[in-house]
């Protein structure tokens, strides 16, 4: 077995409060003039400073109090990154509830299942749509008593006796705490750091989603290492703009900033986030790799629309970049006509570039929740953002381990992470021990005992091994990493991961356990391949159409046989590269249940859903006639079928070890 | 003020709206452009704050009769009561002052300017400072221009259109131009708002956008909107009455079910075979 430490050791959990609400009021006293969160709102930005949001966030407690909330209650609360919404989140904690994030685009069955298993009687969510869908689903989740919507906008006619505006709460609870004055300062002496803080839905790849309830203890220590790590003050900046019920938002806007008082920035709408982030220029950001990928999806497509003179200065400045930037970056030795070239880019290119990125102060960023590519990784370090990988899952805070400043590795996800013991078991599982593992899932002994071991290890069900420096790689979904008919190993997110680098494929889905060869459903990326297409002059009518023609197949075999190349050279892999291949009709949809809301796919679903597909390929047809139902946005459903054509793509010799593209 | 008319007495629309009294009537108009005669002999009256639909085949004569309503068209003929008083012969700009705004069919906005500043065009009427203020930019002119941004902001924020704030408008795809034009004629914070084909060449779901848009207006503001288009669907859903123009003569007026049922309607409008 191998088990890796972090260097520092918990200790007795460093000075500073135990619990969250403590930590706000810690705040609110050490600096109540300085701003804990912004939010753009009539076209400016809105400052709340710590007094003002202990204030808010008291009104909100006592007005919860006051409808009856009690200690342990569940309190869901739904919708975009509204200050109002966190404030909710430490209201509910100052009370001794436990907060409940749910993903706001969940349709209403999603959010039934979610109220039904937490038992939920009381529901903070943002505006009309969240009411709808609650009203909605009221009849099944009969527990529900108060819905509090933050939005009163379109809510004049609506009657239901459950509804307050939050306004109303508020006023309500201010009365409450001008009566009571020691009401909420005794509820919150009452907690402990090991009561529960926050319960987080796991996205489901598999089976029901299941809530993993974290202590404030748990967060607070992943909070304080992050910050230890990465040296973060009360100086920073974020743009809060990822899902509030994903792990990582509560991590980072919530844990960090509540722990070491930064400030959080809510944008104004889902479609202004880049303008916001070019606003604040935070210092301090994390995304997924997607977003990270279309931000430069964008940039390079206005590149390729740019003047020559433009393109060339730019073309030629990344070349220096790419040869030294990230050299330089981890402060390694660099030439001086080098560093003179790099120093000429970042005033022509690199420096207006992250300018219009919204990332000229970033002193820290992070991607985390899947693979990210290495030229897409190699492009933001080599322009001077110090971007890294992460690895952890909700039920570890997302927080397990961490890179460190100049020790990037392109496909490793770092060391572990301080007061994180990490260790592998004998197939190859990561096993990880620390204070920020969660207390248990809500309602499930049986599942919380089959994850956890004896020895107290989670255990993450990710297949992965330690490099030579200690670093950790991640290979697959433990569960995943199957044998093919003669034995080679099959690790399909492996060569999805490698599939989707392509700007060209979005969506990739590999089989080939116990069978000869592997193949593929491809999902293109309607926005490249679309600008691709109409730069050839190529007419379509749609995803569907686009997806179906011959030179795309073309472009997308091209891509694939890269893959098998790639895979050829490693001898582990070289059985498992790609012969057949197909480009799906519609595109994977989290409404239809294809992926989780955090876009993983889930490949036993699919599967079955297009169990027909899978055969066509094995067996070597041509083509074969699909129709799909598909679920839209509002409930409604419609079709779509389509003869998809199968394609066969060339493998490689396992000795021709070198990279054929 | 004179009401006496039969149509005085406030009632609750279907849809649950307040519906006030009658704010606008036509009496008997008649407009003709020589010797073709657009309108003919009609009467009708919109009462405050509710939706009031104007439809009929092309040709038929809604747009004159919404040219009439903000005094683009003169009628030879029939007498328009505002408020009860009987409006004498009007230019559009006194329409405007008297709170009536529109839309149009074909968007009228400057290319070139911003969303911004393309509603802030709708506050013209209610700035109150000389050109040398502003020109100089003194402080009068200054606090009103930051009066003006409020509001201009409030609209933005509620037409949800924020991301598009400093875009110029010719850039912009063709439902969100509409959604500016409607921005623009909100600015002027009007009581009765004209709104000429709102959901002319439109997808589904920017009609669906646009619909919600006009009943959070007369949700939230009270406004009185008259419209003219051509999705019976839409109409259908969103009025709370209609009036049916055919050949430049009225031949139904009611509420969507009776306007459906009516066999006149049916014929003219919604399908017999010509």
């Amino acid at each position: 077995m191998d088990t890796r430490t972090s260097a520092s050791e918990p200790g007795q959990g460093g000075a500073g409060p135990d619990t969250f609400p403590r930590w706000l009021m810690h705040h609110a006293k050490a600096r109540p003039q300085q701003p804990a969160m912004r939010e753009k709102e009539y076209g400016i930005w809105q400052t709340y400073t710590w007094a003002q949001v202990a204030e808010n966030v008291r009104a909100i407690a006592c007005g919860l109090a006051q409808l009856g909330f009690k200690r342990g209650d569940r309190l869901a609360v739904v919708g975009d990154n509204r200050p109002r919404l966190y404030w909710s989140v430490a209201a509910c904690q100052c009370l001794g509830g436990i907060p409940v994030m749910m993903y706001q685009d969940a349709v209403a069955q999603e959010m039934a299942y979610v109220l039904q298993d937490a038992e939920i009687k009381f529901a903070v969510v943002e505006d009309q749509e969240q009411v709808d869908k609650m009203v909605e689903i009221q009849p099944d989740a009969p527990l529900l008593a108060h819905v509090i919507y933050d939005d009163p906008r379109g809510m004049r006619h609506y009657t239901q006796t459950l509804l307050m505006g939050l306004d109303e709460l508020q006023e309500m609870g201010r009365i409450h705490d001008r009566n009571q004055p020691d009401f909420l300062d005794g509820e919150i002496d009452k907690g402990a750091s090991d009561d529960i803080s926050i319960m987080l839905y796991t996205s489901g790849t598999t089976g029901k989603p299941k809530g993993v309830c974290q202590t404030h203890g748990a967060f607070i220590a992943a909070a304080r290492g992050a910050i230890q790590f990465d040296k973060l003050t009360d100086k920073e900046d974020i743009l809060s703009y990822l899902p509030m019920a994903w792990v990582g938002d509560h991590l980072f806007s919530f844990a960090q900033a509540t722990v070491a008082g930064f400030t959080i920035n809510c944008p104004e709408s889902g479609e202004t986030v880049m303008n916001d982030l070019r606003e604040i220029g935070p210092t301090y950001y994390f995304a997924p790799p997607r977003v990270f990928e279309n931000l430069l999806t964008q940039v390079m497509i206005r590149m390729e629309d740019a003047g020559s003179l433009k393109r060339k200065i730019f073309h030629h400045f990344m070349d220096v970049a790419r040869r030294c930037g990230a050299d330089i970056l981890d402060g390694k030795p660099v030439s001086g006509g080098d560093r003179f070239q790099y120093w000429l880019g970042n005033l022509l290119v690199y420096g207006p570039l992250k300018n219009v990125l919204g990332m000229s102060r970033i002193r820290v960023a992070y991607t985390a929740g899947a693979a990210i590519g290495p030229d897409l990784f190699r492009f933001y370090r080599s322009i001077g953002i110090n971007l890294k990988q992460l690895y952890g899952q909700t039920e570890t805070c997302a927080y397990v381990c961490l890179q460190p400043d100049g020790e990037i590795k392109l496909d490793s996800v770092g060391k572990p992470a301080p007061f994180v013991e990490v260790k592998l078991a004998d197939n190859g599982e990561i096993l990880v021990k620390g204070p920020m593992l969660l207390k248990a899932y809500y309602k499930r002994p049986d599942a919380t005992a089959e994850s956890i071991n004896a020895e107290g290890y989670f255990m993450t069900g990710d297949a992965g091994f330690f490099d030579a420096d200690g670093h950790l790689k991640i290979i697959d979904r433990a569960k995943d990493v199957g044998k093919m008919a003669d034995g080679t190993m099959f690790a399909p997110n492996y060569i999805e991961n490698k599939l989707k680098f392509f700007q060209h494929i979005k969506e990739a889905v590999t089989f080939g356990a116990g069978k000869e060869f592997a193949t593929a459903f491809i999902n293109i990326d309607l926005e490249a391949v679309g600008n691709w297409a109409e730069k050839k002059g190529m007419a379509y009518s749609g995803y569907t159409d686009l997806a179906q023609q011959a030179a795309v197949y073309e472009l997308i075999r091209d891509c694939v046989e890269k893959v098998n190349a790639d895979l050829a050279a490693d001898p582990n892999m070289s059985g498992s590269q790609i012969k057949r291949f197909l480009i799906l009709h519609k595109e994977l949809d989290a409404d239809d249940g294809e992926l989780t809301r955090t876009r993983k796919v889930r490949r036993n679903f699919i599967a079955e859903k297009y169990g027909v597909l899978i055969e066509a390929m094995f067996e070597g047809r041509k083509t074969q006639f699909i129709e799909t139902q598909v679920k839209y946005e509002d409930g409604r459903t419609g079709k779509v079928s389509a003869d998809l054509r199968i394609e066969e793509v060339k493998t490689f010799a396992p000795q021709a070890g070198k990279r054929a593209a | 003020m004179d009401m006496t008319d039969m149509n005085s007495a406030a009632t609750t629309t279907p849809s649950g709206r307040r519906q006030g009294e009658v704010i606008l009537d036509l009496q008997n108009i008649s407009l003709r452009f020589g010797g073709v005669k657009a309108l003919t002999d009609i009467s009708f009256n919109i009462r405050e704050h509710e939706v009031r639909a104007i439809i009929g085949p092309n040709g038929a004569g809604k747009s004159s009769m919404l040219n009439v309503i903000n005094g683009v068209y003169h009628p030879q003929e029939g007498r328009i009561m505002f408020r009860g008083q009987q409006r004498q012969k009007m230019e559009p700009h006194m329409a405007a002052q008297q709170g009536i705004a529109r839309t149009f069919q074909n968007i009228a906005l400057f290319k070139g300017m911003s969303v911004l500043d393309n509603i802030m065009t709708g506050r013209n009427l209610k700035m109150k400072c000389n050109l040398f203020q502003q020109a100089l930019w003194l402080g009068p002119a200054l606090r009103e221009e930051i009066v003006h941004r409020e509001k201009v902001e409030e609209i933005v924020d509620f037409l949800e259109i924020q991301h598009i704030r400093k875009t110029p408008v010719g850039a912009l795809p063709y439902g969100l131009q509409k959604r500016v034009d409607l921005g623009r004629a909100l600015a002027m914070e009007p009581q009765i708002l004209l709104l000429d084909e709102p959901m002319a060449g439109m997808n589904v779901e920017e009609k669906q956008d646009m619909c919600r848009f006009i009943l959070d207006i007369s949700d939230q503001f009270g406004t009185t909107i008259v419209l003219i288009e051509h999705d019976m669907g839409v109409v259908m859903d969103i009025s709370d009455r209609v009036v049916v123009l055919d050949y430049g003569k009225k031949i139904g007026d009611g509420t969507p079910d009776e306007v459906r049922n009516n066999q006149d309607v049916i014929n003219a409008y919604l399908g017999s075979g010509h």
